[in-house]
Formats: C-alpha cells, structure tokens, sequence
C-alpha cells in the first residue's frame, strides 16, 4: 500500500492535516504532528484546545472530517482498515477509567486479551498478573473496580491496555479526574513507562510529568498547534505570546 | 433495632413509641387473610369445591404461557431494542415501527391480530401450515406485544451505561458486537432486572387475555365453568384470589432478589 504522504520508518505515528467539526464547531484547524518510535509527546493547552480531539482520532474513537492519522504505516480512514486490529496496537488510558463495573480488576485485564489477542486463559491472567504487579497493585486482583481508590483504578486501566501488548499508549488527561494524593501514584506509573521505552501521547496539564518524562511538548490553541519543542526550553523561553500566557495561568498557583 | 428501655418498658410500649406499628406491612395480612378465607371456603363450600376443581387445571397451561412467551418476549425485545438504537438506519426505522404500532394498538385487539392475521401470514410466507392448536399463537401474540416494551427496557438500560464502557472496550479492540455482548449487555440487565420483574408480573396477568383465543387456561377455564353453572361469584373470586397469590409470591421473589443484588 502506497500512502500519499511521506512516512519515515520510525515514525509509527501520522497526524496529517487533522480537521474535525463537530457540528458547525470547527474543534482541529489542521494539525500535524509525526512521533517516533520511542518518543514520549506530551500535548498541553486549554480546555477546548482540541487536544483531546486529536488523541482520540489517533485511535478512530473519533473520525476526522478531514486530514489523515496513519499508525505504523497503515491509514487509519481507509475503509480497508481494519480498525480493530489497530486498537490492539494502541492502548487508551481515559480521563474516567473507565473500568468494567461489573468484571474484577483481574477479568478487566484479562477479557481483552481473550477475546481480540485470542491468548489462552492461562497465559491471558499470567500477562494481567505481570502488568499488575507492574502498576503495583497485584494484590487487588480480585477486587471490583469500585472498591478501589481512583489512583487504584486508574492503575488498573493502564494495566489494562498495556495486557494488549501495544506499541504505543494515549493517555487522555489521566489525572485530571484524580484527588491531589493520588496524581502521584499514577504519574510514577507513566513515567516509568516512559523510561522503559513506550511510545506515548500524553495530554495533560502536569508540567512536572511534562518536564520530567517528555521528549517533545506541544503546546495547543484553538484547534492548533502553536509550538512544540524540546520541554526545558520551551518551559523557560515560550516563542509565543499564547504560550506564555499559558504557562502564566497554570503555575501562578503551581 | 437498638432500643434500649432505661426503666421498665414492656415491648408493647416500645413497638409503639418506636412507631413499628407503622412500618408493619399491613397490606400484606389484608392479602393473607383473604387467601386464607378462600382456603377455607374451598374446603367448607361445595360450591367452591367445584370452581376450584374445574378452574385448576387451566394453571400449568397459564404458566407455561407466561413462561415461554417472556422468554421469546425478552428475545425479541433484546434485537428490537438494539435495533431502536442503531447506527444503522434501516434497521432503527424497522425497530420504531414495531413498537410504535404495538403500542397503538389495544393489547386485546392486537392479540386476536397476531392469532388470526399475523401468524397465518408468516406461516403462508414460511410455507409452513398454521398451527391448528390455539397456545402456539397465544404464546406468539403476548410475546410480539411485550416483545415491544421489553425493546424500551433494553434502549432505556442500554442507554444507562455510560458511553465510556464501550470507547474503553473498543479502544481495546473489541468490535462493537463482543463490547454489546461482553461489556454493556451485563452491566444493562442489571439495571433492568426491576423493569423486566414487572414485565414478568404484568405479563402473568395479561396471559388472561388469550382467553379469547378460547386457550383453555385459568380465565378460560373460569368463564366457562361460570357460564355453564352459573356460579360467577364463587368463580371470579376464586380466580382473582388465584392470581392475586402467584403475582405476590412473584412479588415477593423479585423483591428478594433484587436486595441479594444489591447487597452483593
């Protein structure tokens, strides 16, 4: 398969003049971005910014009105495409969790696995128990979500997608739905995830994550992208005035 | 629970200022009593003897009736209520005729409808012979008309689930299909099961309705033991007593059931 655009081999993910309307609200004015094998992207910017919009077109939870998303080559809006064999690929940490209400947190991490990656029951829970134990809470195996803390739970969604084997991981405001105590627990989780060498599309507001983990910032407004760049500079020296009137806003009480 | 008397009470004095007298389900002795009166008459009286025997028989069959035509009416609820919410247009439109028209139409008249026009008309269009026996359509008319309402349960109980079940589960890759099956479907008939357990009880009831398809159950039976003896008042209230003990002890299982659920 051919594509009309220019893709890297280590670029796994697209993002090639991204539009979405929803209705006659125009949420993407054309966005483009390319993220490498490896990179850690984390996507800042207002409430309304779009962010989230291209994070979720980056899956197909929602379909571009115009533009292109290509993963590891393949373009996503290609009616070909079989989009349930992408998702396998892309793992998803929402803002909610998330979780099954009525499955335990083992079963959360297990149904996928059986049901899209066809593993065996023993080796579907051996991989949950791994990844568990990875966000530190193995012992809440048996346990229903709603017994659990939020920082619990959202452990549990990103043990959850990473089950699946993905090559890259979304994170959709992860912590924004957390109490203060919890941020930390989920953050320390994503930023080892990070040093282990995921690929990740970030959006959030936690300058410390940003700082800490990214590989590239990226600043949105708007339904743009105004400017992304190396985190440390782009922190101390902003190019735009948008920018720093953002940076302005969320630390003034940070 | 935890009253304790300082001085000397006696339990009387307590139920009362702790107002239990109120909370007692009186209602529910009001029931007992008249089931036990009509115990007691059918034993005692002749005359109610008689209805009683002649009436019985018809209970397995108003049973049975209930009992498949729920099953098949949760069935057809379950494709006409995904069907009322799907992407697909066809499909939606087909599902909103059914129900609209079931709902516009009087459920006694829509049963002699189903009985005499629309199970023949399948049975012509399948080739198959209609069923000379009475019960088959019986069961096939209440199951087209509550399959209508069940389809309402399932829309209302599917809805109650928050969308973010089903991105969470195709995010992972599950087609819409195995998310319905595996994700929301369990989660939404939980949620339905109050709705689905007075489904059952008026289901029960209306199964007397078929009488007019001359199907030999309970009401059945009643109007022509009545007819032929002339014993209406011996005969109604033993049929009204005898639906009255099978909806409250159906009452009564669900309301149990529904309390292990939620204390799961």
């Amino acid at each position: 398969m051919s594509n009309p655009i220019e893709i890297a081999p280590d670029e796994i993910i697209v993002v090639d003049e991204l539009r979405k309307f929803f209705g006659a609200v125009e949420a993407v004015k054309g966005v483009n971005l390319r993220v490498k094998r490896g990179e850690v992207v984390v996507v800042i910017g207002p409430s309304g910014s779009g962010k989230s919009t291209v994070l979720r077109c980056i899956n197909h939870l929602e379909v571009p009105t115009s533009g292109a998303v290509y993963l590891d080559g393949i373009h996503l809006e290609d009616r070909r495409t079989n989009i349930n064999q992408v998702r396998t690929e892309v793992g998803m940490v929402f803002q909610q969790f998330n979780l099954f209400q009525h499955l335990t947190v083992l079963d959360n991490v297990i149904v996928a696995q059986r049901l899209v990656r066809k593993r065996s029951n023993e080796e579907a829970r051996r991989i949950a128990m791994e990844q568990l134990t990875r966000v530190g809470i193995p012992e809440k195996a048996n346990v229903l979500p709603r017994q659990l803390s939020g920082g619990q739970q959202q452990r549990v969604a990103i043990a959850r997608a990473l089950a699946m084997t993905p090559k890259v991981m979304l994170f959709d405001e992860p912590t924004s739905a957390l109490d203060p105590e919890m941020i930390k627990e989920v953050l320390d989780v994503m930023l080892e995830l990070a040093q282990d060498g995921m690929t990740m599309v970030v959006v959030t507001h936690e300058m410390g994550f940003a700082r800490a983990a990214a590989s590239r910032l990226v600043f949105m407004d708007q339904g743009r992208i105004v400017e992304s760049g190396d985190p440390e500079e782009m922190y101390h020296k902003p190019q735009h005035q948008r920018t720093r009137d953002f940076f302005n806003k969320i630390l003034t009480h940070g | 629970m935890a009253v304790r008397p300082e001085q000397e009470q006696s339990v009387m004095d307590i139920w009362i200022e702790g107002r239990q007298w109120e909370r007692f389900p009186w209602w529910f002795v009001g029931i007992l009593g008249a089931i036990l009166f009509m115990i007691f008459k059918i034993v005692s009286d002749p005359q109610y003897t008689r209805a009683y025997n002649a009436i019985l028989p018809g209970l397995r069959l108003t049973l049975y009736i209930t009992v498949v035509a729920f099953l098949a009416a949760v069935a057809i609820g379950l494709i006409a209520g995904l069907g009322r919410i799907s992407q697909n247009f066809v499909l939606r439109n087909l599902a909103t005729l059914y129900i609209e028209f079931v709902r516009g139409v009087p459920t006694l008249v829509l049963i002699s409808t189903v009985a005499f026009v629309i199970v023949p008309g399948v049975a012509n269009l399948l080739g198959i012979q209609t069923p000379r026996d009475q019960t088959p359509r019986a069961i096939a008319a209440l199951a087209v008309i509550y399959g209508a309402f069940l389809a309402e349960v399932f829309r209302a109980g599917i809805e109650s689930i928050p969308p973010g079940q089903m991105e969470a589960a195709r995010s992972l890759g599950m087609t819409h299909f195995q998310a319905m099956i595996y994700i929301i479907l369990p989660q939404a008939i939980r949620n339905m099961l109050p709705a689905l357990g007075n489904d059952l009880i008026a289901m029960l009831k209306d199964s007397s309705l078929v009488s007019v398809l001359a199907v030999r159950e309970i009401t059945q039976e009643a109007r022509l033991y009545s007819g032929s003896t002339f014993r209406f008042s011996e005969t109604y209230l033993i049929l009204t007593l005898l639906y009255l003990i099978m909806t409250i002890i159906l009452s009564l299982l669900l309301q149990w059931y529904q309390r292990r659920l939620r204390n799961e």
